[in-house]
């Protein structure tokens, strides 16, 4: 199958679009913003239908409303925190809003389901270029504030008292995620973000104790499950998005199941003895 | 030399005055019990002298030196740890985190870093709890991490906000043994904060009592008095000793502080 052009670059686009995602998510899960996640994707989806409307690519159209949804919702932090209303009523409010500006573009019904539901398979070169370029500057803004961000989350008070701005590294980080989001969406859409997003990132959470070892394995799941989901696709000619979503769901649930996770499953048997 | 020295020191939070024009002179390798209703001002105290908070007057020194620049003299364990309590992440990580954690980059530490990480774990005897997950650990267990991160950068000043609150009554003890014996190792200096005299009695070797803005310093023996807690609450306090044991009682017959327990 690599013998066709359009599959090499699914398969390039997906590579770089599942290493951000896994190693951005790992994050994302470790702070539980798995929701802001899922929403961002969803205002992007606004910025998307916005963008074809102006005659504007889509991509960034939508990457500029999940950076601008990303810094608002970094700079609300902790109001955030116990609005899922609220969050809900933006994301619902920003598909509404697509919804408007693909009737007043009639031409383009195929763009919605693209967006919604991904099309990896109709990545252009172009696209991939622009991927490429976005997906290592996320990467490395993430590897310049690993630091602080790790201390702010899993040690807020302390590090707030050593000087470390919770509400700047909050914004930081969602800029990083909003990068992430839309990238996601060029492979599994808008609906199904969280299915590259979440997915790897709880089932490496669930695999290793070890910080470093789950951002690996975080990735390396994302990379294996969009990699089989296109190659899949390629043999039964069913939908990437879907194939991705199956085996992300597949490899959270067998973190459950599995007997080589002794941690996971007996972590009960040890913790009884332990207590003082 | 003094290991912290206020000066006349008035601090406001808005336009409430938590402490005014206190004086205390706290030695090199002091061990200090820091009490006082609550809202007394004890957390604004360890705040102001970690240099979140500058004082509206006076003048606050740690070591001879202006806090700010003190932080890195100065370890710290604030109150509340609500956040780290179910990550499925081994305490190793979570100590990490905080070893130079202000610093831009990626999260390597480097042979030293993994050297001082190994070496704050050994001192609060965690070095075994460093392998298993947060998640699982008890109250106790979890606050021997943070002491461990306290003690990262070597401070010589030891900041620990109620490190025995939500403890229970056996592990509140050992908690206090660990830290006495690693003050008396290390030779540094500790100002802890607590609701109960008991659990410190015979490990302190002063007792710093706030109450109504101002501040009363000294041994138990002089500070735990009728006369000195009924100044610092304004009201007449009665102070009673059984078996070895101080409990303080208000006047008409409430019981306060200390023979009160705060699981707040």
């Amino acid at each position: 199958m690599l013998e066709y052009d359009f599959m090499r670059t699914a398969f390039e686009a997906g590579t770089v679009v599942a290493i951000v995602a896994g190693a951005v998510g790992y994050f994302l899960v470790l702070r539980e913003l798995a929701f802001a996640g899922h929403a961002l994707s969803h205002v992007g989806f606004a910025g998307a239908t916005g963008a074809v409307l102006l005659g504007v690519a889509p991509f960034w159209g939508l990457i500029a409303f999940t950076l601008v949804g990303g810094i608002g919702m970094g700079l609300l932090g902790d109001q955030l925190r116990g609005r899922d209303v609220a969050v809900g009523v933006v994301l619902s409010l920003s598909l509404g809003l697509g919804v408007l500006f693909l009737h007043l573009y009639t031409s383009y019904a195929t763009q919605a389901t693209s967006l919604l539901f991904g099309n990896v398979l109709g990545v252009s070169p172009d696209d991939l270029r622009d991927m490429l370029g976005l997906g290592v500057l996320a990467l490395a803004f993430l590897t310049a504030i690993a630091r602080p961000l790790i201390f702010a989350t899993l040690d807020p008070e302390l590090a707030e008292a050593k000087g470390v701005s919770l509400r700047l590294i909050a914004v930081l980080f969602l800029i990083v995620v909003a990068v992430a989001v839309a990238e996601a969406v060029q492979v599994v859409g808008i609906l199904l973000v969280f299915a590259l997003m979440v997915g790897p990132a709880a089932a490496a959470l669930r695999c290793t104790l070890r910080l470093k070892s789950g951002i690996a394995l975080s990735t390396v799941f994302a990379v294996t499950e969009t990699w089989a989901g296109i190659a899949l696709a390629y043999v039964t000619d069913w939908p990437p998005s879907f194939w991705i979503t199956l085996l992300s769901a597949v490899v959270y649930a067998l973190t459950f199941a599995s007997p080589l996770l002794p941690r996971t499953v007996a972590g009960h048997a040890w913790t009884g003895a332990s207590h003082e | 030399m003094s290991a912290l020295e206020l000066e006349n020191l008035t601090l406001t939070r808005g336009r409430r005055t938590i402490l005014s024009d206190v004086n205390a002179n706290i030695g090199a390798g002091e061990f200090i019990g820091v009490f006082g209703p609550n809202g007394a001002g004890k957390t604004t105290l360890l705040h102001a002298i970690l240099g979140l908070l500058p004082p509206a007057s006076g003048t606050i020194r740690v070591f001879g030196k202006p806090p700010g620049n003190g932080t890195a003299l100065a370890g710290y364990l604030p109150q509340k740890h609500a956040s780290t309590g179910d990550l499925r992440l081994r305490g190793w990580d979570l100590v990490a985190s905080a070893y130079e954690g202000l610093r831009w980059g990626p999260p390597l530490l480097g042979a030293r870093g993994r050297q001082e990480v190994a070496w704050a774990l050994a001192t609060v005897e965690a070095t075994g709890l460093a392998e298993r997950p947060l998640s699982e650990l008890s109250g106790g267990e979890r606050q021997r991490l943070l002491l461990a991160e306290a003690l990262l950068g070597k401070p010589k000043l030891l900041l620990l906000d109620e490190p025995l609150i939500s403890l229970d009554p056996r592990y509140q003890q050992a908690v206090v043994e660990l830290i006495k014996r690693i003050q008396v190792a290390l030779g540094i200096t500790v100002l802890l904060t607590a609701h109960e005299l008991n659990p410190l009695l015979g490990f302190m070797d002063r007792v710093l009592y706030l109450g109504h803005g101002r501040a009363a310093l000294g041994t138990t023996e002089e500070v735990i008095t009728s006369e000195v807690l009924s100044r610092l609450y304004d009201a007449p306090i009665e102070v009673l000793r059984l078996a070895g044991r101080i409990v303080v009682v208000a006047a008409h017959g409430e019981v306060e502080a200390e023979a009160h327990r705060h699981d707040a």
